[in-house]
């Protein structure tokens, strides 16, 4: 029997990381300084996984990708301008806020509700892909819940690689400490696979794969239910970016190993 | 030779798609198009003549083809008076888009040059001299007690054209009745004889030559029964239409300037009122007009424009911006301030004088790479806009006619439309305006307030030269440096210890910038903190040094001066050196080049690109 999987990819739309980004907090709490005007994409991890998603349903035929994001339609909708030329995939859109400064149980909740109602979804086929860890100051716990209020219990974290054999069992590659990987083989649908960066370059954008996602891209905009996160009592007591320093000299004829060796030099202090 | 050849692009297998609509460049002016176009489809979904003939049974398919990577990425804060884009949108004032409010105060100042730096004519020293001592103008600046009727934009708004263009393409897209693609760029424009059929994609997968690499993907041919052409003054496909057909008689673009801006967040005791707005002249060169737009939520737009004019060959955007900010009566405000975003562009400046075949066989061409900026009333958002509209409205009376987008057809409907509006009343007031200043600067200005005061009746005769030929030679331009310290600048560039241009701008003066790490940055650290320039991989080199023996015997390289994000540089060889992963695609490169090979055209040739300067809140 061939092997058909029904793959749904979680992922965020997060601000460009690229941007200067600036916590600020607001009445409702935390977020970015002037977060709507940011220029919005993909969470960076859930891109390579839709990326697999769509390498892996092309090798096997009759398989179809779901891509399921919760966000304000307008930024999903600027995504889509770029994603959508990328790979082939049906939008599952989710009206939600934007960010990621909610509770992961409840934004668990409206994904893991949205997969559940894609028409003709084989639960018995699914695979859930989605970044493993977010871009989208998401809890990281979130891919995790989605499965698990799916039923689905077969879970791997930090995947790299993914090999399907005849039988429909499949090979995963997990990332462990020590720069290795850790090898498991799981009998087959349905599993949770939240993967880090992947083997696949950023696919060249391709019109035609365009013409043909739009044509799914705004129905499934306009039908987007709109959801409200819960808070759950959750609050956060400080919010901070990575502290960024940046030291910019030019200099000629300095040799490489000299250059990497000041800035590792200069990491570490 | 640097670029694939004639023989492999043929021989190349290339996807097709037949559109009915394909246009090129995602700017006002073809917001303006799209948005008319898709109400009247939208309006009218059963009508017959707006469907499909590429796809039966469905509507028109419109595509658009951007090249950044973001349809709100890489322009710039603007005041317009906004006529035809409030015809658009009359409620446009309360969409709560970011960064826009209504003008609440007007000036135009005459900046005087608090260094000595500044390369003033003697009649405008005499001139500085009256003002600071029987004047005694305050913070070296003269406010003009009036603003002229021309360059007024009260009743008008200030407004950011990437948060603009930003929601104006959500709007679009939720129509669902355009696509618009962002970082995807078209290479040219499809002929066939006299007649455009379309449009060709970029090829992906090459290396810097173009020629096919890992993942390589050719472009595909978009054939479409029209195709709108709206790319700007640099765009591929507008000169690959302007390379076929030539321009109309006497027409040429000439004049240009790079407009370099940073938007600012101001002090939080800042007095400024949204909706200030400022023009200014007179410094860091004369020749250079600055402004500070004021929008809401304490952020301000500030720059310059460095017109080609500027006979300097060692001119350098980022430089004199930095001292332009530094200007008294500029710095009482921005000091303390951050920039949140910067960018540039090029203007093409000639308006009518450079305005193209506005049609042909299957093409049309709208905003500011039509020649729709009006350079008199230093206005070219909404202008270019109104031709989008109109040309909108011509393409749906020829589709209601049946009839097809010929030359004429589309003279008689589009051209028609711009030549008895507003648009056009102004570029022909404007036509002249600015000429006095290819005789100077005080000149210049004379000719502008003649032009300004009698509609373009009365201007300032002047012979516009190609912009090559608008800068000066080192030696001429620098003469009155002392005996020696030209050289020794040449030196000290050619030892790579710093650029010509800043070692020529010290030695006439101008003081080091201390850089504060908010808002006087280093111009690479402005690429960095002020957007994130896009370079996606497996794209071809953009930026073509033609002919390499005139680079080589090049003495000035106005090209690496005026490179806005520091992309041309000094390359180990003869040649300069050109790294893709910086450029802005500002264009500044196209006509600063004191080359020429045929008289006419620079020696280097910009190109289809991706990407490009991703600014947030330009």
């Amino acid at each position: 029997m061939a092997n058909i999987f029904h793959i749904a990819v979680c992922a965020s739309v997060v601000p460009d990381p690229l941007q200067t980004l600036e916590p600020v907090t607001g009445p409702t709490g935390p977020g970015l300084k002037n977060e709507m005007m940011l220029p919005a994409v993909l969470d960076p991890w859930a891109a390579s996984a839709l990326y697999e998603a769509a390498n892996l349903a092309a090798a096997h035929a009759g398989s179809k990708v779901y891509l399921v994001t919760l966000g304000p339609k307008a930024k999903v909708q600027q995504v889509m301008m770029t994603v959508a030329q990328k790979v082939p995939f049906e939008l599952v859109a989710v009206d939600g806020p934007l960010g990621g400064f909610t509770d992961a149980h409840s934004t668990a909740t409206a994904l893991a509700d949205a997969i559940a109602a894609i028409p003709g979804l084989d639960r018995e086929r699914l695979l859930l892909f989605g970044g493993w860890e977010s871009a989208s100051r998401g809890a990281g716990a979130t891919l995790q819940i989605v499965g698990e209020r799916l039923g689905v219990t077969d879970q791997f974290q930090g995947v790299d690689q993914i090999t399907v054999n005849e039988d429909g069992s499949f090979e995963v590659l997990e990332r462990v400490e020590g720069g290795k990987h850790q090898v498991s083989v799981c009998a087959g649908t349905p599993a949770v696979l939240g993967w880090a960066t992947g083997n696949l370059p950023e696919p060249r954008n391709n019109p035609q794969v365009g013409m043909a996602n739009m044509r799914g891209v705004m129905p499934a905009l306009q039908k987007a239910k709109n959801v409200k996160l819960n808070a759950n009592g959750l609050s956060y007591v400080s919010v901070s970016l990575p502290k960024q320093q940046r030291v910019t000299r030019v200099v000629r004829d300095v040799p490489e190993d000299e250059i990497a060796r000041e800035i590792v030099q200069w990491i570490a202090e | 030779m640097n670029e694939v050849s004639a023989e492999l692009q043929q021989e190349i297998e290339r996807q097709q798609m037949d559109v009915d609509i394909a246009c090129v460049g995602f700017g006002p002016a073809m917001g303006g198009f799209l948005t008319t176009l898709t109400r009247e489809m939208s309006a009218h979904p059963e009508d017959p003549a707006l469907s499909s003939k590429a796809a039966p049974g469905l509507p028109l398919q419109v595509l658009c083809y951007e090249r950044s990577d973001d349809i709100a990425a890489g322009v710039s804060g603007v005041v317009t008076g906004g006529k035809a884009i409030r015809a658009s949108f009359p409620e446009i004032a309360s969409a709560g888009i970011p960064m826009m409010g209504p003008v609440t105060q007007e000036k135009i100042v005459y900046l005087l040059d608090p260094i000595g730096a500044s390369r003033r004519s003697a009649v405008l020293r005499a001139g500085d001299a009256v003002l600071r001592n029987l004047l005694r103008v305050e913070h070296n600046a003269f406010e003009l007690p009036y603003t002229p009727g021309f360059l007024e934009k009260h009743g008008g708004m200030v407004m950011s054209i990437g948060q603009f263009n930003q929601w104006v393409g959500t709007e679009l897209m939720g129509s669902g009745l355009a696509q618009v693609w962002p970082g995807t760029p078209v290479s040219t424009a499809l002929f066939d004889g006299s007649e455009v059929k379309g449009v060709r994609l970029a090829d992906q997968g090459v290396d810097r030559k173009g020629n096919p690499d890992a993942g390589f993907m050719a472009g595909m041919d978009v054939h479409a029964e029209l195709t709108v052409v709206g790319d700007g003054p640099v765009g591929a496909v507008g000169r690959s239409i302007d390379r076929k057909f030539g321009m109309p008689n006497g027409h040429a673009q000439h004049e240009w300037a790079v407009g370099m801006k940073m938007v600012v967040e101001l002090p939080e005791d800042t007095p400024l009122e949204a909706g200030t707005v400022w023009h200014t002249f007179g410094y860091p060169e004369p020749e250079i007009f600055g402004f500070m737009y004021v929008h809401p939520d304490r952020l301000a737009s500030v720059g310059i424009f460095v017109p080609s004019w500027l006979g300097n060959p060692g001119r350098t955007s980022y430089r004199y911006l930095q001292h332009f900010m530094q200007h008294p009566y500029l710095w009482r405000y921005l000091n303390g301030g951050t920039m949140r975003s910067w960018g540039a562009k090029s203007l093409a400046e000639s308006g009518a004088n450079g305005e193209p075949f506005l049609v042909g066989d299957g093409y049309a061409r709208i905003g500011e790479g039509s020649g729709s900026t009006n350079m008199l009333t230093g206005s070219g958002v909404d202008e270019a806009w109104a031709t989008g509209v109109q040309l909108a409205e011509g393409v749906v009376e020829l589709l209601r006619a049946g009839k097809p987008f010929t030359r004429e057809n589309l003279e008689a409907t589009y051209v028609r439309r711009r030549r008895e509006s507003s648009v056009e009343r102004g570029a022909q007031a404007a036509k002249e305006a600015r000429n006095g200043f290819h005789q100077g600067f005080v000149r210049g200005l004379i000719g502008m307030g003649l032009a300004g005061m009698t509609k373009g009746k009365l201007s300032v005769a002047a012979n516009v030269r190609p912009a090559y030929k608008q800068i000066d030679r080192l030696k001429k331009f620098y003469s009155r440096l002392e005996p020696g310290q030209l050289e020794k600048a040449k030196q000290e560039a050619a030892s790579g210890g710093r650029t010509l241009h800043d070692a020529l701008m010290d030695a006439c003066g101008w003081p080091e910038v201390a850089y504060d790490g908010k808002l006087l940055v280093t111009q690479q650290d402005a690429l960095l903190m002020g957007g994130k320039v896009q370079a996606a991989p497996g794209f071809a080199d953009h930026v073509i040094f033609r002919d390499h023996a005139l680079c080589a015997a090049c003495e000035e390289r106005t090209c690496i001066a005026m490179c806005s994000g520091q992309a041309i540089t000094r390359g180990d060889g003869t040649m300069p050196a050109f790294d893709r992963e910086k450029c802005i695609h500002c264009g500044a490169c196209l006509w600063n080049c004191t080359q020429s090979a045929d008289g006419e055209h620079s020696n280097i040739e910009f190109r289809a690109g991706a990407g490009g300067l991703h600014s947030a809140e330009n």
